[in-house]
């Protein structure tokens, strides 16, 4: 073993128990708002263990998409739902989740022993060491044009169905407001809206 | 035994994709279903870049599958969180387990 399988290995048991703590924060913390800051540990290190799978545009994207747009897009569904919102716990629950996690541990280990089990036959040749970005930009363009470009309609369609559904329907008492002062928007909240 | 192997990455991605499971179905908070949903998409990912690096160095295909779930999953994210924001205006909770409109 040399130094550079060493450093490797090392950095992917840090990255990997990084990324399974964060994540049993996100599920098991109480406070929202914690959960969503863990969530973006476990992007950011799975965009590491990206790096050691020799997937440099793939983990410069994970970095990108996922800590810039998506954790930050949820933090602010967080702050929009911000409702102090104590659960009633339902009568029962622990059998629930004593359940949910005998199904999980069951599904994991079943995972595990084929990941294991099974013999992955390595591959006859060797990658050219060009880095993945050149012949990822080459299918995006050739074979997988197609889904790419289908890609980027639903992602319009995504973006024009979030406005639609996150839209307020009412525009109240719209004569009064625009008297008032041409800088206000037309739409409130809906306790000022109310009276 | 000390060199990375796929099944390292697998196991990995699976206990990342279990826990994400338990979170769906046991968290009561909506938002927190999506942030589990995040998870397993996450998982899956890193299987497909697994295979990816160990299986077709070549190709990289999972890196384009890759790629492209990434995509979805910021669409997903966006459409999931609005749906949140709607069921929120009209019920005034985020509780899963009042959401029970189409129940009976």
């Amino acid at each position: 073993m040399n130094i550079a399988q060493g450093v490797q290995f090392v950095s992917f048991i840090i990255l990997s128990a990084l990324m399974l703590g964060s994540a049993l924060g996100v599920v098991l913390l109480g406070n929202i708002v914690y959960s969503a800051f863990l969530l973006g540990g476990v992007f950011i290190s799975m965009a590491g263990i990206y790096i050691l799978l020799n997937a440099d545009f793939v983990s410069a994207a994970q970095v990108l998409i996922y800590v810039g747009a998506v954790n930050v897009l949820i933090l602010f569904a967080i702050m929009l739902v911000n409702k102090k919102e104590d659960f009633v716990p339902a009568k029962n629950s622990w059998i629930g989740k004593a359940l949910t996690g005998g199904v999980c541990a069951g599904l994991f280990a079943l995972l595990s022993a084929v990941a294991v089990v099974t013999p992955w036959q390595p591959p006859t040749e060797v990658a050219t060491g060009e880095g993945s970005l050149v012949p990822l930009a080459k299918h995006f363009f050739t074979d997988f044009l197609l889904p790419f470009e289908l890609a980027s309609v639903l992602l319009l369609m995504a973006m024009i169905g979030a406005i639609v559904l996150a839209r307020r329907e009412f525009i109240p008492d719209t004569t009064e407001m625009t008297e008032k002062s041409a800088l206000t928007l037309p739409e409130r909240p809906r306790e000022l809206a109310g009276k | 035994m000390m060199q990375l192997q796929l099944p390292y990455f697998l196991i990995l991605a699976a206990a990342l994709f279990c826990i994400g499971i338990y979170g769906l179905v046991s968290s009561r908070n909506a938002v927190r279903v999506l942030m589990s949903i995040e998870l397993m998409l996450n998982a899956v990912n890193l299987n497909l870049m697994g295979f990816s690096n160990y299986l077709d160095p070549v190709g990289i295909k999972g890196q384009v599958f890759a790629v492209f779930v990434i995509s979805i999953a910021a669409a997903e994210a966006a459409v999931g969180l609005a749906i949140v924001l709607a069921i929120y205006r009209n019920r005034d909770t985020v509780d899963m387990e009042k959401f029970n409109l189409l129940k009976w």
